[in-house]
């Protein structure tokens, strides 16, 4: 495992894309936080809506390039052919691709955590530019700190979700392409349904709206489900991933 | 032409591909199925529509007698107060701009009937209104006159009661047994992201009426208490009409207007159905990116650049192909999507906004996935990553759309953004009308776009032919 975790390592480290990745990541995910708190309608009582989660909307933007990350880990080995080398010298396919998601978590995890502080300080510093020092999210503050730890851990299930999906597809644009309409598609779905019930229902399952509960801090009974509990169907969704990309990877041929 | 042929070769050989395209199409039908079989609104008081069948606010305080035949009515609206509630049972004076009194001559208290009315505004002075759709400036007086001569009706306006300004002539087909009269309408207050009822009052003077009117008492009525377009009166408030000393007091809430999403909010619209557009695009997007990373993994390109060495005619045979492709599938499905979804919605009660040009919303969504096919596959020649070029395409056009979503983005943002963003071709299957005259959220929240629905294509089109520009440039600088 100690080998197999090295090789997957160097892997990552040695090609330029996923560095590239992780810091788009870290750009993109902290770049729309702060045009999203300098945007939102604030008043003198505070600003609109939950100024954790429009602090933290970047996470919606980054967690695109998370998924491209989880994606290619496994695709590009498909698409280049490396993936018989890979088998021809670590020939358990389950420790490979639990060498993989180790890996793919130690990295996006730590880009994703300084994604989501960069986010806060920038929403602060924007906060308080604009008059409005009061309402500034501090992680000092028990839901602040779930909304701040829940965003790194979500990115971290995405990109593992990804590399589950990937790993049962192969194709990474079609992998891509499942995994974005996942995140993306089911919560527009979520409005045309006018069923109030099923509408809950989808909200309630989506890996995105219900993982992104957890960053909510504020009138906390309008949300479909819990905070945390959110947070552990998008993990159900990574884990389901993983093991069918486990499963496809053991039986079918390379 | 050698070319194309080469290039719809490829693309009709490779199964996946077929099924992708064929899977936006059947996306489209399936979802807009799943829109209309989940809606319920079963039992629903029905929408009232005007006479061009539009859906319609009527819903106001109506002082009235009948007029048999041709006769006129004068009055003076010396003041008109509007007063909103702060909270419950708290009442407090407001400015509603819309808030209207004046004379008006009407078919029959039917909801939705024919009309032309003369009023004078809150903030927008004198207005000649007929039918719910057409609205007149006048100047900003006091003095109000309607003249009836058959079904044609002449609104004046003036300043002293002597010297009179015409504002419009209307022809309305008000029928034998019209009634006119006074009137009050006070719509709902639009502020921050909702709205709030709102109650007007208007003092009447020197009421004058000549010609065929009934004898008698005015009578006063709340035309269209229950109405899916009407919120009610404010807490402890309702309607009525006193006659202290020769002057009329009438108080009254509602709006006579074309509904909006505001005053209709149970209404669907075809966008929504529509909806399987999105899950169609990324089946597109998919596609699109793989017909040419595909090649670059394979090295088919080499192939295919040694048979056609013009590379930029290689890049636009297979847009054409591409585009003709997904165009065709984004037509079919939208021509079956459409009438099936609103049938099913109408079946549940659902209201659906009237859709004024099908064939634009079903060409418009067919060359909205055709163009955004386009850009794909620039971004993928471009970045030759079919993640890369899946993943910008599908941000570029779903994510603003729900940023947009989010009801705490100010209005500003959301049509910045269906501005300037490829989110922007969404305008191609708005059916909803912004009406000046009807205060409301026009946001795209609300499906109403600030791009004309061929404009916001445009801009997408414009993403697309910048994509292919820059996919061109650089297939000539670099190595296959």
């Amino acid at each position: 495992m100690r080998s197999a975790l090295h090789a997957e390592w160097t892997k990552l480290r040695t090609v330029a894309a996923p560095a590239w990745l992780l810091l788009g990541m870290i750009a993109a995910t902290v770049a729309l936080s702060a045009v999203a708190t300098s945007v939102v309608t604030c008043g003198p009582s505070g600003c609109g809506g939950d100024p954790a989660r429009t602090g933290l909307l970047g996470v919606q933007l980054g967690q695109a390039l998370a998924a491209i990350l989880g994606v290619l880990v496994v695709s590009g080995e498909f698409s280049s052919g490396m993936f018989r080398t890979t088998l021809t010298a670590i020939p358990r396919r389950a420790t490979v691709l639990t060498a993989k998601a180790v890996t793919l978590t130690g990295a996006v995890a730590v880009a994703a955590t300084a994604a989501v502080l960069g986010s806060l300080l920038a929403g602060r510093l924007i906060l308080h530019r604009r008059g409005f020092p009061a309402p500034a999210p501090a992680l000092s503050d028990g839901p602040v700190l779930r909304a701040t730890t829940g965003s790194i851990l979500y990115l971290t299930l995405i990109a593992l979700l990804a590399l589950g999906v990937a790993a049962v597809l192969r194709d990474s644009a079609t992998s891509i392409g499942v995994v974005l309409a996942l995140l993306y598609l089911l919560p527009i779905l979520a409005q045309a349904i006018g069923d109030p019930h099923w509408q809950r229902l989808l909200e309630r399952t989506a890996p995105m709206s219900a993982g992104l509960t957890v960053q909510a801090t504020t009138d906390l009974d309008s949300l479909p489900l819990s905070p945390w509990a959110g947070l552990g169907v998008t993990a159900a969704w990574a884990a389901a991933a993983l093991v069918v990309g486990g499963l496809s990877t053991a039986r079918r041929d390379i | 032409m050698k070319l194309l042929r080469a290039e719809w070769t490829k693309f009709r050989t490779v199964p996946g591909w077929v099924t992708g395209v064929v899977t936006a199409g059947l996306l489209l039908v399936l979802v807009a199925l799943l829109a209309g079989v989940s809606s319920d609104q079963k039992g629903a008081p029905p929408v009232p529509t005007g006479p061009d069948g539009g859906p319609v606010t009527d819903s106001f305080y109506f002082v009235h007698r009948s007029l048999a035949g041709d006769g006129s009515i004068t009055v003076s609206v010396p003041a008109l107060t509007t007063s909103v509630p702060a909270g419950i049972g708290d009442l407090r004076p407001g400015v509603v701009p819309w808030a209207k009194a004046g004379l008006i001559l009407k078919q029959n208290t039917r909801q939705g009937s024919a009309y032309a009315a003369i009023m004078v505004t809150s903030s927008h002075g004198v207005r000649m209104q007929d039918n719910y759709v057409n609205d007149t400036a006048g100047p900003a007086v006091r003095w109000l006159r309607l003249d009836r001569a058959g079904d044609e009706i002449t609104g004046s306006a003036s300043a002293d009661g002597t010297r009179w300004t015409k504002v419009g002539t209307v022809r309305v087909k008000l029928g034998p047994a019209a009634l006119g009269g006074l009137f009050v309408a006070s719509p709902q207050d639009v502020v921050g992201l909702g709205t709030r009822g709102s109650v007007s009052t208007a003092a009447f003077e020197n009421l004058r009426t000549r010609g065929r009117w009934t004898a008698g008492a005015w009578a006063g009525e709340h035309v269209g208490a229950e109405s899916p377009t009407f919120a009610g009166y404010p807490e402890n408030t309702s309607g009525s009409f006193t006659e202290p000393g020769g002057g009329f007091q009438v108080t009254g809430a509602g709006d006579i207007a074309p509904a909006v999403r505001d005053s209709l909010p149970t209404g669907g619209a075809l966008d929504n159905i529509l909806t399987g557009t999105f899950a169609a695009l990324i089946a597109v997007i998919v596609v699109a990116a793989l017909s040419i990373t595909s090649e670059y993994r394979t090295k088919l390109i080499h192939v295919t650049l040694a048979a056609a060495p013009g590379r930029s005619q290689v890049l636009l045979a297979k847009a054409l192909v591409l585009g003709c492709v997904t165009f065709v599938a984004g037509v079919a499905g939208t021509a079956v999507a459409a009438p099936l979804g609103i049938r099913l919605a109408q079946a549940n009660g659902v209201f659906i906004f009237p859709v004024p040009s099908p064939l634009r919303v079903a060409l418009g969504t067919g060359a909205l996935l055709a163009v955004a096919a386009i850009l794909a596959l620039s971004i993928g020649a471009v970045l030759r990553s079919s993640a890369g070029a899946v993943t910008t395409v599908i941000v570029a056009m779903v994510l603003p759309y729900l940023l947009v979503a989010n009801p705490f983005m100010p209005a500003g943002v959301a049509i910045w953004l269906t501005r300037v963003t490829p989110a922007a071709a969404f305008a191609v299957q708005q059916t909803l009308v912004q009406y000046p005259q009807v205060a409301s959220h026009y946001t795209p929240y609300n499906s109403y776009y600030p791009l004309a629905p061929w404009a916001g294509l445009a801009v997408l089109a414009a993403y697309a032919v910048a994509g292919l520009a820059v996919a061109a440039v650089v297939l000539h600088r670099r190595d296959a």
